[in-house]
């Protein structure tokens, strides 16, 4: 069967998908997007959370044709939805009010051709910097789907507390960290989250 | 394979007429897994997520009518006054991913003794709305277990809503795993006082090849209630009731060895839970009424 979709804000089109296919199939061998991460295919893990119309599941667990007409957003496509959220909130990015101590830090040439699909060679968004500042990343199989999901618990959520952390990341499974830098990894982003926001005055 | 997208409600009744074993998936957390492993291969897959209908509810005068995919996430965020015993047990079902996307109605229709909307559905009261182009039916929640994972349900119906009475007093729900996220039960049970009618309901999960009610409990607890006077003092209930509470609610399980737990641990520990579910909400009601009483 045909299903039309749209990923990262792209129109998609996938042909000849077989009807008991997971949405995360689709993404990984059909649009070529192996960010979300195929684990336990059974909800268990979390690796392959996406985004389905804003809302966080485990792409392995959504049947490819009930994704027709939908929206959702892949780990490939974090940044620039966390980018357009900032654009219309204000400022969620630390992006805006001048260039902070941290982003100057941070920053680095960057090369023109951002294919915006494969991940490579884009800007990243607040959540994914600070899994790298805060070494939330080890053998990173679990990180795309934390990615997401922290991504939204930050959304809904700007000071969220340790049992909130707790709770949104509770459905994502990593067996090399012990969590707790992936805890401080969202504390980062929240205070980067907060700071940008009193510099802008909002 | 075939995927079938019905459009409305009608659509969907018709296309379950028209192949009766099409296998509806909603949210999908129980029918993805086995189709993702192999364990199942329909013929027909019937989709239900374009039936807006079926995520909504409505909060009518003296009951909820809780459309079959609404997932638990909303229940947990705007029904807890309502329901105050299903939105407790939503908050233990996996992780958020899966309570985005399941949804009571799946619970149901899978009929698995583990599943966590069941002790509290039955503590609560209700029916279940089940429709097919032969008509409609209300099956009470009691009598809608029949067997392991089998419902009440004929091939061609599909689950439309449940509709559920307004709390009249406090609801626990209590769960017995391993950690606290991504857990099936070991056992489970729920507990809703009816102060209106002076009656207590229970339902016990994960403990009997269907979720059961521990009747002997049920009543023997409402006549203590009632013969004691506590309705009206609110008076802490004795130990000696809340022992033998507990000891007729493990007496109702018929539980089996599994990997999850030993038949032995789950008795066991549905007493436990129906200790402290009982003394949970009965501090509640005392102090619903002592604040009634000092207004």
């Amino acid at each position: 069967m045909r299903v039309n979709f749209t990923v990262n804000g792209r129109k998609q089109e996938a042909d000849d998908v077989w009807e008991g296919e997971s949405l995360l199939y689709v993404l990984r061998e059909r649009m070529g997007l192996p960010g979300s991460k195929n684990a336990c295919e059974q909800g268990e893990c979390g690796s392959c959370t996406v985004r389905l119309d804003d809302v966080p599941v485990c792409s392995c667990l959504v049947a490819a044709g009930q994704a027709e007409g939908r929206e959702v957003v892949t780990v490939e496509g974090l940044a620039d939805f966390a980018k357009q959220r900032a654009g219309q909130s204000g400022c969620a990015s630390g992006a805006c009010g001048g260039t902070t101590v941290d982003a100057a830090k941070r920053w680095q040439a960057k090369p023109q051709s951002a294919d915006g699909q494969t991940g490579e060679q884009v800007e990243l968004a607040p959540i994914q910097q600070a899994f790298i500042d805060a070494g939330a990343v080890q053998c990173g199989f679990c990180t795309p789907g934390l990615l997401v999901a922290a991504d939204e618990l930050l959304e809904r959520n700007g000071s969220p507390s340790d049992a909130d952390i707790r709770e949104a990341l509770s459905g994502n499974l990593c067996r090399c960290t012990g969590y707790e830098k992936i805890l401080d990894a969202v504390r980062l982003a929240a205070a980067r989250g907060e700071n940008s926001a009193a510099g802008q005055g909002a | 394979m075939d995927f079938l997208r019905p459009a409305s409600w009608e659509e969907a009744l018709a296309a379950k007429a028209e192949h009766p074993t099409a296998v509806p998936i909603a949210g999908g957390t129980d029918v993805m897994v086995e189709i993702n492993f192999d364990h199942r291969r329909p013929a027909y897959l019937l989709d239900l997520n374009r039936i807006g209908d079926l995520s909504e509810w409505e909060v009518g005068e003296k009951t909820v009518r809780l459309g079959a995919s609404v997932p638990y996430t909303l229940i947990m965020e705007n029904l807890r006054t309502e329901l105050p015993g299903l939105a407790l047990a939503s908050h233990t079902v996996a992780s958020p991913q899966i309570r985005n996307r399941g949804g009571v109605g799946g619970n149901l229709g899978t009929a698995s003794p583990a599943g966590d909307a069941h002790p509290a559905l039955l503590a609560s009261g209700g029916e279940v709305e089940v429709e097919s182009v032969r008509g409609r039916r209300m099956i009470p929640i009691d009598a809608f277990y029949v067997g392991v994972k089998r419902n009440a349900m004929e091939q061609d119906e599909l689950i439309r809503s449940v509709h559920l009475p307004k709390a009249d007093g406090p609801q626990q729900f209590s769960k017995v795993g391993t950690r606290n996220a991504m857990v099936i039960a070991v056992c489970a049970f729920g507990l809703a006082l009816h102060p209106e009618t002076r009656t207590v309901r229970t339902g016990i999960g994960s403990a009997a090849p269907t979720p059961v009610r521990a009747r002997a409990a049920e009543d023997f607890l409402a006549a203590a209630l009632d013969e004691g006077g506590f309705w009206e003092s609110g008076k802490t209930v004795p130990p000696s009731v809340a022992k033998q509470f507990a000891q007729l609610a493990s007496g109702a399980c018929n539980p089996i060895d599994d990997v999850r737990g030993s038949a032995k641990y789950r008795r066991h520990a549905v007493g436990i839970m129906a200790r402290r579910t009982l003394g949970w909400t009965w501090e509640s009601y005392r102090g619903q009424e002592r604040s009634a009483s000092c207004a």
